[in-house]
Parts: C-alpha cells; structure tokens; sequence
C-alpha cells in the first residue's frame, strides 16, 4: 500500500470511529437541542470518512464500504483516542471533542498544502465543514473550562490528543491547547474496546450475503 | 432560555417563523439554529433572537365598532339594494 493510501485510511479510520462513538450519544445527549447538534457532528464525521476511503478505494480497486466495513478489527488504523468508549461521561467526551477538533484541523490545515490535488482539495472541503465543529467544540470549552471534571478529562486524554498527530505536527497542538507535549499514546492495533465496536459496526455487513445491494 | 428563529428561503423572501429551542447563551443558539434549519440547505439566513426579546402586543381595543377604519371597508351591499329598490331598477 502507498502512503497516500495509507494516509487516507489514517485519516479515514479517525473520522469513521470517531462519528461512530459520537452517535453513541444520540438520544441521550444531556439535553435535546445537543442531542440533534452533536449526532449531526458525528455524521459529517462519518461522511468525511467516506470521501477519504472513496479516494484511496480507488487507488485500491476497492469501494469505501469494503474499506469501512470489511476489514479485520485488527486492520483498524484509528487512532487510539477516538477508539475510547465515553458514553455516559459528557465532560470526557467535550474533551475529546475539543482536542480531537483541535488536532484535526492542524492535519488538515497541512494537508490543504498537499502536492496532491485530490487530497489538497479534499481537505479544503472537509476543512470548511470542521470549521463549525470547531465552533461547537470551543462553546462547549467556554462552558466547561472552569470545572474539575472537565480538567481531569483534558489531563487524561491529552497522551491521546497528541497520538492522533504525526510527531512533527504536534508541538503545533501543545501550542494550540497550551500544554506541554508528553509521551503520546501511539497508534497501534486496535485493543479490545475497539473490537467491541467493530462487532457491533460491521453486524449488518456480515448478516448480508457479500454484493448484497441497499 | 428560549431562543426564536425566522428563516429566510430565498434571497429577497420575507423572514417567517421557523420554531423555538432552549440554548444557554448566544453561541449555543447560533450553533443549534444552524444544525436546525439549515443543515439540508433549507435556508439561506437565520434570524436567532432570544424570546425575551421580542414583544407580544395583543390588545386591540375597537369600542365604538368603527368599521370604516378597517382594510376591508364597509360592506355596501345592502344599501345598494335598498337603493335600487327606490328606484325601481333593481337588478333581477
């Protein structure tokens, strides 16, 4: 496999798991309004992940169900902080949503400048979408920012924060989040948490006979 | 905190009342109306007014019935007819 290809499953597998346990909240989202809101979040999430899988299916001959769908969990490439099953710790998951909406746009920032046209220009699009994930991430930091919880949230996932960035990229987060960079807690294969979610994602996938048409 | 939005359709539509939801402040507000009503493209601008903002006035007061000041004038009907009849060409 490329490192394009590799890259865009990186960045694929992020957006898919992360919207998958963003949606974990619909209906039970601490209020109505943010129920709506944040399961809107998770899936533009979902459709950013398949316009990257559909770029490296290509590449593949493969489609972006297959990639999404069809791999062994242990093929996973996502990083570890989106694989975290939060559910039903709000302050927990505002942290993630702000540190992981922090790192991404530095990525995609870096990937607007890609000598790729493909992948520059997908980026763009995804980057005016995360725009408004940003704003909906930083009112949810003005709102918890003074509170215990939410602070021992942020300490807790900051490891996980920086392993969703390459190394080069990540003195760009601590200085965005105002932290001090520490080991980071790298992408590896997927663990158990994660195999629980791939059970439950691709049941349906399975159920099917393959080709089956929606 | 009750927030009201006015959505607009179209460039150079009149704003109409799309609904209401509970926001804390400003920037939740603005955030949910977008995710609300306009999401699929379904409008091109949003008023996002707190509730508390807008002013219910419901009184009308009309104590000598004058109907004259009305938009719909006043009805002449029947004193059309009553006028025809005096004058003998009253319409068949």
């Amino acid at each position: 496999m490329t490192a394009r290809a590799q890259l865009l499953i990186e960045l694929a597998d992020d957006e898919l798991i992360l919207g998958w346990r963003n949606s974990e909240w619909t209906g039970i989202a601490p209020f109505l309004e943010e129920d709506v809101a944040f399961s809107s979040i998770a899936q533009n999430e979902i459709g950013h992940a398949r316009a990257l899988y559909d770029l490296a299916a290509a590449e593949l001959g493969t489609d972006a169900d297959a990639l999404a769908f069809d791999r062994k969990p242990e093929e996973y490439r996502c990083a570890p902080l989106v694989q975290l099953r939060l559910v039903p710790d709000w302050a927990r998951t505002i942290a993630r949503h702000v540190l992981y909406e922090t790192a991404d746009a530095i990525r995609i920032e870096r990937l607007q400048e890609h000598e790729d046209a493909e992948l520059a220009g997908i980026a763009a699009k995804i980057g005016r979408e995360e725009f408004y994930h940003r704003l909906h991430a930083e009112m949810w930091l003005e709102r918890l920012a003074g509170e215990a919880r939410y602070a021992a949230a942020v300490e807790e996932l900051w490891p996980y924060a920086l392993g969703v960035l390459e190394p080069e990229l990540r003195p760009a987060l601590a200085e965005r989040v105002g932290r001090s960079e520490v080991e980071a807690v790298e992408r590896s294969e997927p663990g158990e948490e994660f195999a629980a979610l791939w059970e439950e994602m691709t049941m349906v996938r399975r159920s099917a006979p393959v080709g089956a048409q929606w | 905190m009750i927030w009201e939005v006015f959505r607009q359709e179209r460039k150079g539509q009149p704003f109409v009342h799309g609904g209401s939801f509970h926001a804390p402040d400003q920037a939740f507000a603005d955030a949910y109306a977008r995710e609300f009503y306009a999401r699929r493209q379904e409008s091109v601008a949003l008023w996002v007014v707190p509730r508390e903002a807008i002013t219910t006035i419901e009184e009308f007061p009309d104590e000598f019935d004058l109907k004259y000041r009305r938009v719909d004038g006043y009805s002449i009907k029947a004193r059309l007819k009553e006028a025809r009849d005096r004058a003998g060409t009253a319409a068949d």
